[in-house]
Parts: C-alpha cells; structure tokens; sequence
C-alpha cells in the first residue's frame, strides 16, 4: 500500500425514536460543525476536504437522490460528494479506497437516517425482495431474520433465556452511552414476555426505531500530525456478499463474514483476533446475531451457546457501547461501530472506557439475514 | 491529480437499450451487460475481485436491490460497493472503480450501472427528488424548459430553435449507426423547419423530440491494474483524471446569484491539472450527458470553456458531427438512449469504445487518443472523466 489513512475526527448526534424536532439536514450539521471546529479543517480546494460520501437510503429518505437535499450543509456546494446507499462501514470502506488511490487526501463520511419516518420499518424492507419470487409471499427484513434465528437457534443451541440475557447486557451498557436516549433498562422477564414480532424474535430482541447522524473524517498519513495526535489508523477492511435467495444461502453458517474478516484481519496482520483484539463491535440488529457474527468473527472456536454461558462477550470485550441493540438506524450500524471503536482508541469513551485500548474490530451488515458483511480493523 | 495506480478499462458490456426490456429482469439485463464485459476483457467472473453497483431505487421502488442482483451480477462472495448520485450515479461508478483499482485495494473491479425505467415512474420520482417544504410543489421532474428560454433571449428565436434542433437531428443521424441505441428517427436536415414548428411542447420550447427518453438498460466496464491491462489487453483505454463538482439544491431562481456553472468550473479545473489548454484542438471525441438538446447545446460552451456563440457556430458548422472537427455523442447520446443508472457510465464506456476502436459504425473515423464523458445529475451536478489511449504519467501522492 502506498500510503495509510486514519480517521481523525469523529462526531455523533444522540441516538432517539423519533427526532421529530429535526430534519435530516439539522443531524448531519450536527455532526458536521463539531468536526469542522474542532480540527480547523475547512473545504478549500488546495488543502481543504476534498470528498464527502456520505451514506444514507432513498426510500429510508423518501426522496429521489437524496443527497440532494445535504449538499449544503456537508460543505460540497462546488465539491465532490457520493453516496454510499449501504451500511455506512461501508462509506468507511469506500473513503479508505479514495485516500488509498492518492485522488484524495481528505474525506468526511457523514450518515444518518430518520427511520421514523416510515410508518413502519417493515414496509421499506419489504422492497428488498424481488417483485416475482419473494415479495409476494411478505418477506421483509424481519420475517427473514426470524427464519434464521430459529435455524441459528437450533443449530447452536443458544436458548432464548440467553438472547434476553444479552438484551439485558446492552440495555446495561447503554446506561453508559451518552448516545443513546430514552432506552430503559429490562430484566429477563420482560424480554421473554414482550410481543412476538416474527418467532422468535421477540420485541425487546430487535433494535429500536431510531434516527440519528454519524461523521468522520479520513486523512492521508501526511496530513494526520497537522490535524489530531490521537489518529485511529484504518489498518484492514474486508466486505463479502452472499446469495439473495433465502432456500440458497446457509442462514446458519457465515461464510460471507467469514471471508469478509479473513481479509480485513489478514491486511491488518492480525492471525488470532482472540487475543490481539482488545474489543468489538458487532452489527447485532437481534440479540441473536450478536452469537451468530461472533462466531463468523472467530470469537467462540468452542460453540456459541458455551461462550454465551462462559460470559464470552464480557470478556472480549464485545459491543460495551449497547451495540446495534441499542438503537441506531440500520443503515448506519456499522458507521456507529466504527465511530464507538474510534472513540474508544482515542481514549474517549467514558465510563466505558477499556483500558489501554490497541486495535478494535467494527462489523456492519447490509441486507436480510446478513446477506452481506463489512468488517474494518481500527488502531490507535 | 495525483494517482497511486494507472488503471485501464479492458472490458466493457451494454444491452440493446428500448423504452420496454420485457424479456428479461432486472437480474438478467444487468447480466447481459455483465457477460458482454467478461468476453471483451477475455475473463471469467473468477478473475474479478470486487464489484460496484448502482441505480436509483426510487424509480423501481426495490430496496438495496444489489441484494436481489447478486444473482445476475456476479458478486456472489466477493466484496460489493453500491453508490447511487442521482444521474451521475453511472459516472461516480467509474470514478469508484478508479479509486478501488488505484488504491491497491482490488485489482480488478467490474462497475455495473443500470435502470429498467419501465418499471416505475420516473417523472414522479425525479419530482420526489425536491424538497417537501420548499420545491416540491414547483418541480416538474427533468422537464425544465429555463434553458431554451435563456438560449432563445440570447440568440433570438429563429437562431437558437433551429441550432437545438440541428443538434438533435445530428444526434439521431449518430443514434441511427449504433445498433443499442433506443431511439433511432432517422430525421434528416430537410425535418428542421418543420420539426421547430409542429413537434408537440413539454415545457415553452423544450419540444418532445429535445428531450431525453425514458429507457431499459445497463452498461459494465471492467477496470484493471497497469500489469493486468498490459497483460490481456492489446488495446485498452486509460483513466487519466475524473473530477466531481455539485452545487447547493436550490436553484437559482431569480438571478441574483453570481455563479459559474458545475460545467464549466468542473472543465476548468479538470483542463488546468492536465494541460489542456484548448480542448477543441486537443480533445478527439467528447461524450457528454445531454438530457435534451437545449442542455446538449448550452454546456457545449461551459465544457468546451467556449464564449459568445462559438458553440452554436460549431453545431451550424457540422463540426460536432461524427466526421467533424470534435465529434459529439457518436453514440448519439442521451437524447436517443437513457437508462440512467447506466447513461453517465455509458458516456464513459463510450467514450474508452472510442480509443479502443471498437464503436464499429460508429467509430470516429479519425486517431482517438484522448476523450473526454460528462456525467449530469441531480440539481445541474457534473462529473467530467478524462481518458486516455496510452497510460497517463504516475503522479504520486
């Protein structure tokens, strides 16, 4: 590789159910100003922020092109920017590409999503299955979540009990994160006992309606002392798709994340993510993915359920922020993974801070079921 | 700009554009475009390793439909990136893969843009594109008929109607040589009096014909690294430079707003890091997204940094014909051909056709060494590339 890239700040709006008191523009300038001010970088042409992609979905958005409507308050009236229409690790990826291919020296990535705009989630997720096959029969995210939690369940063992459990544990960890607003903590009871949303995922299993805005920007190794002393170093990025049809795919297996980490983990040197990894974030938009991606990251060689009784995602330390549980829009898991992963390098993350802090490993996912998968390494 | 990798374009792929693909969906046109790319390169799908994607879902109304595609567009276990900017999306896919190959991430990625627009409602979804307080309840989708009022008071009435109308009628005579071409007329200059009076108006003077159509399709283009174009590429087309520029949402409704356009700042700046001083003399074929042909005609001067009316001279004169001094839209561009997740990357794809010498009847009938691809989109938004027939001087950052 030619050159490195670090991400050098990074900013995040509070995590809500309904910000109906702001419009998109109003959360991405929230994230922007901080940004800006902090580092004194601007947009001029010679050394200013060359490229902003931002990340973020049209029907999510209910607007054609919607970038359209951020071109102002991201700073690229007269500037390039492009949108990555998938998980925002993904916009990470992306950025890390155009520093990489020396066309840019600096690139802010900014999402966000209102998901409550939507009367309900489902009927946007609704439209990922094609109009012939699987839409007809009323498949959404959910419903195909569902399928695979029962298979994932069966297949691991992994009781509901312990998916409460970990529901209980972000709710917890949440308390810790200033981020995230209004989300109570529960007991067991209250997770086994709430609705049934598709079996057997229950209410308190999936993550909340949530809006909110995420930003980040990513230098070139030259320009990294000017700007900050706490830089997190983009050191490996890997993404993996897998088939769309659900009867296609092993919804129990994890073969794209598998891939996926094997080559972020393999460019950023790393041979046994279990110990020189000093936490994770995973994507974890049920309680059961949170053993299903852990298995796929290589974090439980011994058996998923076995690691979930041993208290395996403590010790790890495994999504400490509340992870996606916890509530941020879909489409930005993976951005808010990185952007906890970031903070926690820079030695800024509170309460929840871990001590001496290394490397990191941030893990979003695009598509029902996990379909495809993005892992980044950070390193402070 | 300042460049790690050189990257080629070895492989390039596009359906039989029309206004209904009903024989296939939208998996299996994507794969037309996709197994046309691998022949070209000489490839299978195991020798690339990462893929972009991208249209507007709105129009179609499918969700992530990259998930759905995976079945047409070989991404089945490889990395996958989905950008979507408006009408630019098929330029910013090529700008992507520019960045993914010269970054030393990937070293071969295929861009696949597409739009199957019968399946929707584009007018309503371009009207969906302004904001719900502010705009909405103005917007006529991409009907907008400001630029031939602006044409008409420049030129007066009888000079600017008859240059907009000879550039559509030069498009058509180039749309009638390329066999993917949706629309295909056959107007002949003898039509133009009787086409400025009689052809029935959208908005003031943008007449039916002067406006882009409504298409089925998609395009692919394969890139590669220097050493992999070198090895299984005898004649491949060189990404020199790429360059984005868009502008703030609202337009500038009452004038009182100074300001250049995307086109022309973007040519400026594209122009002044590359040595080109004067693009007419230098650049052999420019393949430029003209949504109608009062925009075709308009920015010819922006991009061309032309002044007074040396742009309408230049359609009057032939000289933008396929056999003219700097010919545009061989392909017979937008106006005739316009799936737009695909159109700006057809620009491009175009364009590389053009230095690889294979655009059979239309095929510039002169050396094609450098060609320039606009990309258009969402409010007046411009992505220009620049491409090359031999590999650009590395510059490193």
């Amino acid at each position: 590789m030619a050159r490195r890239a670090a991400i050098v700040a990074v900013a995040q709006t509070s995590f809500e159910r309904d910000k109906w008191y702001q419009r998109m523009q109003g959360m991405a300038w929230e994230v922007v100003k901080p940004m800006i001010d902090s580092t004194g970088l601007d947009f001029s042409e010679e050394r200013g922020i060359g490229q902003v992609v931002t990340t973020s979905d049209d029907i999510f958005d209910a607007r054609t092109i919607s970038d359209n409507a951020m071109t102002d308050v991201i700073g690229a009236h007269y500037r390039c920017e492009e949108k990555v229409s998938q998980d925002g690790a993904q916009a990470v990826y992306y950025a890390l590409a155009s520093v990489l291919s020396g066309h840019q020296d600096l690139v802010m990535v900014v999402g966000h999503c209102k998901e409550s705009q939507a009367k309900s989630r489902n009927m946007v997720t609704h439209l990922v299955f094609d109009p012939f096959f699987t839409r007809p029969v009323g498949l959404d995210h959910l419903a195909a979540e569902g399928i695979q939690a029962r298979a994932y369940m069966d297949a691991s063992g992994v009781s509901a009990e312990q998916l409460a459990q970990l529901v209980v544990r972000s709710r917890k960890n949440a308390q810790l994160n200033p981020s995230i607003k209004d989300l109570p903590e529960v007991n067991v009871e209250q997770v086994l006992q709430s609705p049934m949303l598709a079996d057997p995922i229950r209410e308190l299993m999936t993550y909340p309606v949530s809006d909110g805005a995420i930003g980040l920007i990513i230098a070139a190794e030259e320009r990294v002392p000017e700007i900050t002393d706490k830089p997190v170093w983009i050191s490996g990025v890997g993404n993996c798709m897998d088939s769309f049809f659900l009867g296609e795919r092993d919804l129990v297996g994890c073969f794209q994340l598998g891939k996926a980490a094997q080559k972020a983990y393999s460019m950023a040197g790393v041979s046994d993510p279990l110990s020189q990894v000093d936490l994770f974030e995973i994507s974890d938009r049920h309680a059961y993915m949170l053993p299903q991606w852990a298995e796929g990251l290589g974090l439980c060689p011994q058996g998923a359920a076995a690691w979930l009784a041993a208290g395996g995602p403590d010790a790890l330390n495994v999504n400490l922020s509340g992870g996606l549980l916890a509530g941020q829009p879909m489409i930005l898991g993976g951005l808010a993974r990185v952007a906890e992963c970031t903070l926690q390098l820079r030695g800024e993350a509170g309460q929840r801070q871990v001590a001496d802090a290394k490397r990191a490993v941030a893990h979003g996912i695009t598509g029902p079921a996990g379909q495809m998968q993005t892992v980044v390494v950070l390193e402070g | 700009m300042a460049r790690n990798r050189n990257v080629g374009i070895i492989g390039i792929g596009q359906t039989k554009h029309s206004s209904h693909r009903e024989d296939v969906n939208q998996p299996e046109m994507i794969h037309e475009a996709v197994r046309q790319a691998l022949d070209d390169a000489g490839m299978t799908i195991d020798d690339v390793d990462c893929i972009v994607h991208g249209n507007m879902e709105l129009f179609e109304m499918v969700f992530q439909p990259d998930m759905w595609h995976v079945i047409g567009d070989g991404s089945y276990g490889k990395p996958l990136l989905r950008l979507t900017t408006g009408g630019t999306t098929g330029a910013t896919l090529v700008c992507a893969a520019d960045n993914l190959v010269a970054s030393g991430l990937h070293d071969v990625v295929l861009a696949i843009g597409f739009e199957k627009l019968q399946e929707g409602h584009t007018t309503g979804g371009i009207t969906n594109m302004a904001d719900p307080l502010w705009g909405r309840e103005l917007q006529t989708g991409a009907l907008t008929g400001m630029t031939a009022d602006a044409v008409i008071e420049e030129f007066g009435e009888e000079r600017a109607k008859n240059a907009a109308m000879k550039h559509r009628v030069i498009m058509d005579k180039h749309a009638m040589r390329n066999p993917n071409a949706h629309r295909r007329f056959n107007f002949s200059e003898e039509m133009i009096p009787a086409m400025v009076e009689n052809v029935p108006p959208l908005v003031g003077e943008l007449r039916i014909v002067h406006m882009c159509s409504q298409s089925d399709g998609a395009c692919a283009m394969i890139f590669a690294n220097e050493e992999i174009t070198k090895a299984r590429c005898d004649n491949p087309a060189w990404m020199v430079d790429h360059i984005t520029v868009h502008r703030e949402e609202t337009f500038n409704l009452f004038g009182n707003v100074e300001e250049a356009t995307t086109m022309r700042y973007a040519a400026e700046k594209l122009f002044g890091r590359n040595g080109i001083t004067n693009p007419v003399e230098q650049i052999d074929v420019f393949e430029m997204y003209d949504p109608s042909s009062w925009w075709g005609l308009d920015w010819m001067r922006e991009f061309l940094l032309l002044e007074g009316d040396e742009h309408l001279k230049m359609v009057e004169n032939d000289e933008i014909d396929i056999d003219g001094k700097l010919p545009i839209n061989p392909s017979g561009g937008v106006v005739a051909t316009n799936p737009i997740g695909a159109t700006a990357m057809l620009r491009a794809a175009e364009a590389a056709m053009q230095i690889r010498g294979m655009a059979g009847d239309h095929q510039v009938p002169k050396p094609v060494n450098l060609a320039l691809a606009s990309g258009f989109g969402g409010t007046l938004w411009t992505v220009l590339m620049l491409l090359s027939k031999n590999p650009p001087q590395l510059k490193e950052a």
